[in-house]
């Protein structure tokens, strides 16, 4: 009898592993595929042989410029950036048990994007400086809204409410910056409303992959961790978590990520919102889906802008294009969980 | 004698502290009136502003200032009032706290349909807005309502709340979409996006009259019945209230209010969570004079609002759009804090 219960177990988690592993490949093959897409399509469509010569340091007559230095760095920017919105938000969301409870809706993005639009349209600043606004935004409004929301006890509920309240303040800031700003930023501060990759330059996003490079390995490194908090604080406690010091460094790191790639790209609406779901939806559960939510952002990136530029007449920024994507699954998921009552 | 006559009953007189309240508002509407007129980029002197409002003949640099002022001061009061009222309105409909046109994403309907209006049937005046604007924000309302009502439990303020957001946020996207191609429609909707009563002139005033009036008179007829309505549905319809009808009616007041102010000076929000939220801690719940007073203290609101923005932006002016947020959403926030979790 224990050893059949054993062997469903073993089975059970054989299955799982195996689906765990499928499921991350062929998601690292669609970003494979999708980063390629990237560098070979635009007016001109380059071949993969040209491509990798270029990639090589080779001068290939006209590829060398419009490959290496406009479409590498925006595959570069959409890779990192859609990484970090899916780790954060899958962070976030598993961390407070609401796909709700995500950076975009609780205004964690827009704390990092009104201090980078206030660095960049009043005080002209460098590239660095605006990099660390965009992250000390963000930091401080988590800190805000987790002490507002903090009360005689603690809900998620009160905790959306308290970050809605606190991103609407911000978002009055971006539009009136916005307002004062000249005429000619105004398409670059644009970005800083719905996100966008063009005119990425390689020595912005050092910062960026710097950060991406040190901070997802902690996070990917406390995956099981998290996986355990989302059973709740006393769950989690019994089975060994040191729940405050883990919440910590999970905040920091996820935050951290983030708002550099906020300050690189903008705030890519919905990415960190629709990652965490998609992914847990096709991996299933029982094992740290950051991985895998990562690899969705990207996709989700890549493709929608892939989808902006070439898919219309009118070229979008990725932005536009996720968020057309996002809001309808926001609203349907608003909708089941109405009718389940789980709100 | 234990029974009382109806008249003795004090829940049927006159709320306690009326008068004091009256009193007090329609003194800070004066001081905010002849702030308004007086502050600006230019501060203007009392014999100068007394001679631009009340002796037509002369002519100064400061008088002059005083009388362009004028209108924008009115159109002011007027949005604090139709926007006062629409919050009170949606309030009592929704038996929510904090229902406020601009928390439920009405604001952002109205800007999409504008926005469409400029792009595709090149809209350019404020006259032309209004009906887009009314549009969007009516049908937006709708949206929101039935997102927010779905399930057990009927509207709690978190799922409309959660509804206004993710609605607002899925327009904006069509917004953005919209408006990124031409740049012609984005340079005009940069300045209309911020809310501003700066805009306010005597053509803007006269379209708005008769839809304020409109408005506020929807609102006084149905504070009866919403009275009925805030001791829930069984009780009113008990009562005699036919409680689809009366949302129904009310809703469109209140849509219709806050969406020509939308049109008109651009998306002010809070102000109707503040104006009814003051009045209903001044002088308790009954809608009858809840509504008339949340029109007197949203109109001081705004109208103070309005004079600070032009007083901290100096030279130039703070949007007023921007100023409301900074008072209100604290505010929100308040008011989430000190609710029970369970009511939301």
């Amino acid at each position: 009898m224990i050893n059949e219960s054993m062997k469903l177990l073993m089975v059970g988690r054989y299955k799982r592993r195996r689906r765990f592993i499928i499921m991350t490949s062929i998601l690292t093959i669609i970003a494979i595929a999708l980063c390629c897409a990237m560098l070979m399509l635009g007016n001109t469509i380059y071949p993969v042989q040209d491509v990798i010569r270029v990639l090589l340091g080779e001068e290939v007559k006209g590829a060398t410029f419009a490959v290496g230095t406009i479409r590498f760095p925006r595959m570069i920017a959409g890779v990192f950036a859609g990484f970090a919105f899916g780790v954060s938000g899958y962070v976030f969301q598993t961390m407070l048990r609401n796909p709700l409870a995500n950076p975009n809706v609780i205004g964690i993005t827009a704390g990092s994007s009104s201090a980078a639009v206030f660095c960049i349209i009043i005080l002209q600043a460098s590239n660095t400086v605006v990099s660390i606004a965009s992250v000390i935004g963000g930091l401080a409004t988590v800190l805000i809204i987790f002490l507002l929301s903090r009360g005689s006890s603690f809900s998620i509920g009160r905790l959306i409410l308290v970050g809605i309240g606190i991103q609407a303040m911000l978002n009055a800031v971006i539009s009136y910056l916005l307002m004062i700003g000249q005429e000619h930023d105004i398409p670059t501060a644009m970005r800083w409303l719905s996100g966008s990759l063009n005119g990425v330059k390689m020595e912005t996003l050092y910062p960026l992959i710097i950060t991406v490079l040190i901070f997802a390995p902690i996070i990917i490194a406390l995956g099981n961790r998290l996986e355990l908090l989302e059973l709740g604080e006393q769950a989690a406690t019994s089975l060994g978590v040191n729940t405050d010091k883990t919440r910590l460094i999970l905040i920091i790191s996820s935050v951290l990520i983030l708002g550099l790639a906020t300050a690189s790209t903008g705030p890519i609406a919905f990415v960190a919102f629709l990652s965490g779901p998609i992914a847990k939806r096709l991996v299933g559960v029982g094992f740290s889906n950051v991985i895998p939510a990562g690899l969705v952002g990207i996709i989700l990136v890549l493709a929608s802008d892939l989808v902006g530029q070439f898919a219309f007449v009118a070229r979008y920024p990725v932005g536009v294009i996720t968020g057309i994507l996002g809001a309808p699954y926001l609203i349907y998921l608003l909708f089941r969980m109405n009718r389940k009552g789980d709100l | 004698m234990t029974y009382k006559s109806v008249t003795e009953n004090k829940q049927f007189l006159i709320p306690k502290h009326f008068f004091k309240v009256l009193a007090l508002l329609m003194f800070l509407l004066g001081i905010s009136l002849l702030a308004s007129f007086a502050f600006g980029s230019r501060i203007v002197g009392w014999n100068e502003l007394m001679d631009g409002l009340f002796h037509p003949d002369v002519q100064s640099h400061g008088a002059n200032v005083v009388r362009q002022r004028i209108a924008r001061t009115i159109f002011c009061v007027m949005c604090g009032a139709a926007l006062g009222v629409s919050g009170a309105l949606m309030q009592s409909v929704t038996r929510n706290p904090i229902a406020d046109p601009s928390i439920l994403g009405v604001n952002t309907g109205a800007a999409l349909f504008v926005v469409c209006g400029i792009a595709f049937f090149h809209l350019s005046s404020a006259g032309q807005y209004i009906w887009f604007a009314l549009a969007g924000a009516i049908i937006t309302a709708i949206i929101v309502f039935g997102i927010g009502s779905i399930g057990s439990g009927g509207t709690t303020p978190l799922k409309l709340v959660l509804a206004g957001a993710a609605t607002s946020a899925a327009l904006s996207s069509l917004v953005m979409a919209i408006m990124i191609p031409r740049s012609n429609v984005m340079d005009q909707f940069r300045f209309w996006q911020v809310g501003s009563v700066g805009a306010g002139n005597w053509d803007s005033i006269s379209i708005f009259i008769p839809f304020l009036i409109i408005g506020i008179l929807v609102a006084l007829f149905t504070a009866p019945a919403l009275n009925a309505l805030a001791l829930g549905d069984e009780a009113a319809t008990g009562l005699g209230v036919r409680t689809g009808t009366l949302r129904l009616i009310a809703v469109f007041g209140g849509v219709l209010l806050c969406g020509v102010t939308t049109a008109l000076a651009g998306p002010i929000g809070f102000i109707g969570l503040l104006a009814t939220h003051i009045i209903r801690l001044l002088i308790g719940a009954d809608l009858r004079y809840v509504i008339p007073m949340s029109a007197l203290s949203g109109a001081v609101i705004l109208t103070i609002s309005d004079v600070c923005g032009r007083l901290l932006g100096s030279p130039g002016e703070l949007e007023v759009g921007v100023v409301t947020a900074f008072i209100g959403a604290p505010i929100l926030i308040l008011i989430t804090m000190k609710a029970k979790m369970r009511a939301l």
